[in-house]
């Protein structure tokens, strides 16, 4: 009785692993069988990793290339641009996906490990600066005056501080964690370097901020124009003065680089390496290019101007050389 | 010779039973504050995901279209980490339990691995995430592998594990393992025909718990590098995958709305798996229960 007991134990245990297998070679026989249609089958992985900004433009590229190149095994992580230059210097991955370009220290890395990499520009972002809806005092704010409240000076930050006029009640400020690509690069423009303001709330999830500042009176705060575009109704834009005129980031703005400092580009880096040596990562990095402006577009973020892709394609038609 | 004052016990027994009352009812407010949250949270992940859940999201695999996204890569990938964690974690565990309780001798330095082993259970899982990354899929080699990361899960359910069959181990009544001696058995008998089968339903319960955690945690796995995206299924254990929760949190993080819904779908299927692994755990439990 005893052993009929822990044998039917075997069996249940035996049973769920069986079940698990089977559920996976099942389930790959059937994705399979689109592979007959296309000419000049490629094989292999293409490994990306980086910043979760860029993150729906590379699975939406990803997506469309499993339908051209099933076999071809596409994995895209999204662990951060630091995190994605950390796995790229370590040779770990194909592609490093980056809101920022390269840091001078992770060049110096990446030249270190003989790692030799192309810098590919993906799409526009505009770093959006949102207040919460029923803020009715804030319209737009300069350059200056955005440094003024975001840069730390060790006191409590009053709206009256920027402006005489206005309320003087605590201003509450939101912002992307500092592993992220999008503080990077407002530290770099707006802080210069200094400090933030030490009781801004920082998150790496940027719905976190949205409903941060779309339930604080008194919020301020950024994150990328995808955030803000799909939100548009529950948040109050403020136009920045650049002093040349305030300007709100719209598609066209960001577009034409009239939105400034805020517009960034987003980048991919490819290893020269793994390109040189695997096809599919020449061939994958080809169609990133090819596509990269249509679907940045898609999944809420502005496609360069077209020459900025065929400069793109150029490089890439050099590494494979 | 009156024992009791009877007036005295009379006197005091309304505030004892209201003592009681109070208790009592303290005691299943505790239990609703748990029971409420847990009701919100399946109501609003039910009402909210219920609409995307069919049969085209189990066989789909992610997409930036959210109509169009499916779990299938990240449903197959967290079945096949439970095929190598449980296993494995479970084996390792109990063997450790057995040794340190039945075979290891007294002394401090079984006290001090006890005192280890517990305080292990309480190391961020990040840590395990970073150890994995050092050891599993650099210096093995294993790359992002499913091998890897359930190696990596393994050793961050393993204290819990041992812990829990540790204590079965012990709850068992040493009549039992002395009249297992007296009928002549050896050592490994009795602990393989008496004492497991005693303790398994300890063991298990320990197991359930683990291997929850297990399946639900995402952060040893960002750190050791397995993707958000894949559209293709693992075939072996060096193949990479990802896993329900890193699939979750990227839909929860994206601006569009329809996500959300798309990932509280998500969370029911989670929700799903877990309740049939626990069931399953429960149904073995119960079988060995019946015969004490």
């Amino acid at each position: 009785m005893r052993r009929f007991k822990f044998m039917a134990m075997t069996a249940v245990m035996g049973g769920v692993i069986a079940v698990a297998v089977g559920c996976g070679s099942n389930d790959t026989s059937n994705s399979g069988k689109g592979n007959e249609a296309a000419s000049n089958q490629l094989k292999g992985e293409v490994i990306t990793d980086g910043s979760s900004t860029v993150f729906p433009i590379m699975e939406a590229v990803a997506e469309e290339y499993m339908a051209t190149q099933p076999d071809v095994k596409v994995s895209v992580g999204s662990s951060g641009t630091g995190g994605g230059f950390k796995k790229f210097i370590a040779g770990d991955t194909d592609l490093a996906n980056a809101s920022r370009p390269v840091k001078e220290e992770e060049s110096a890395l990446l030249d270190e490990k003989g790692v030799k990499y192309t810098e590919l520009k993906l799409a526009f972002d505009g770093i959006s600066i949102v207040a919460n809806k029923d803020n009715d005092f804030i319209d737009s704010l300069t350059v200056e005056e955005l440094q003024k409240l975001w840069i730390d000076n060790g006191k409590v930050k009053k709206w009256s501080d920027i402006r005489p006029e206005w309320p003087n009640e605590e201003i509450k400020f939101y912002s992307p964690g500092t592993d992220s690509g999008t503080y990077d690069y407002f530290n770099e423009v707006i802080l210069e370097e200094k400090p933030m303001v030490e009781n801004a709330t920082l998150s790496e999830d940027d719905n976190v901020l949205v409903q941060g500042v779309e339930g604080d009176k008194n919020a301020i705060g950024f994150f990328g124009y995808a955030y803000y575009s799909e939100n548009k109704d529950k948040l109050k834009i403020i136009s920045i003065d650049n002093g040349k005129g305030a300007v709100e980031p719209t598609h066209e703005t960001i577009k034409s680089g009239e939105y400034a400092p805020l517009s960034r580009p987003l980048y991919t880096y490819v290893a020269n390496k793994s390109v040189a040596e695997k096809e599919q990562v020449a061939d994958y990095t080809q169609f990133i290019i090819e596509n990269a402006g249509e679907l940045a577009e898609e999944v809420g973020y502005i496609s360069l101007p077209e020459e900025e892709y065929q400069k793109d394609l150029d490089k890439l038609k050099e590494l494979e050389k | 010779m009156k024992l009791i004052n009877k007036s005295h016990v009379a006197k005091k027994m309304p505030a004892r039973l209201a003592v009681n009352t109070i208790c009592k009812g303290l005691f299943f407010l505790a239990t609703l504050v748990g029971l409420l949250v847990l009701a919100i949270l399946f109501y609003r992940i039910f009402t909210q995901g219920i609409g995307s859940l069919n049969v085209d999201f189990l066989q789909n695999f992610a997409s930036r279209k959210p109509e169009e996204a499916g779990i299938k890569a990240a449903l197959i990938g967290s079945i096949w980490l439970m095929v190598v964690v449980a296993p494995v974690s479970l084996l390792l565990g109990v063997g450790t339990a057995i040794y340190l309780e039945e075979y290891a001798r007294k002394n401090w330095i079984t006290t001090f691995i006890k005192v280890n082993i517990s305080n292990l259970a309480g190391v961020p899982s990040i840590v395990f995430g970073l150890l994995g990354l050092t050891v599993f899929v650099r210096a093995l080699a294993l790359d992002r592998s499913i091998l890897a990361a359930g190696l990596t899960m393994s050793l961050l359910v393993l204290p819990v594990i041992i812990v829990a069959a540790q204590e079965a181990i012990r709850a068992v009544p040493r009549d039992l393992r002395e009249a297992s001696f007296g009928m002549g058995a050896t050592k490994w008998q009795t602990i393989l025909k008496v004492v497991l089968p005693a303790a398994i339903p300890g063991i298990l319960t320990g197991g359930i718990l683990a291997l929850s955690r297990a399946i639900g945690e995402t952060a040893p796995l960002v750190v050791v590098g397995i993707p958000m995206f894949i559209a293709f299924l693992p075939q072996t254990v060096m193949d990479t995958f990802t896993v329900l929760p890193m699939q979750i949190y990227n839909w929860t993080s994206r601006p569009q709305e329809e996500f959300q819904q798309v990932a509280a779908a998500g969370i029911i299927v989670l929700l799903i798996l877990l309740i049939f692994m626990n069931s399953i755990a429960v149904i073995i439990r119960n079988k060995f229960q019946k015969r004490y």
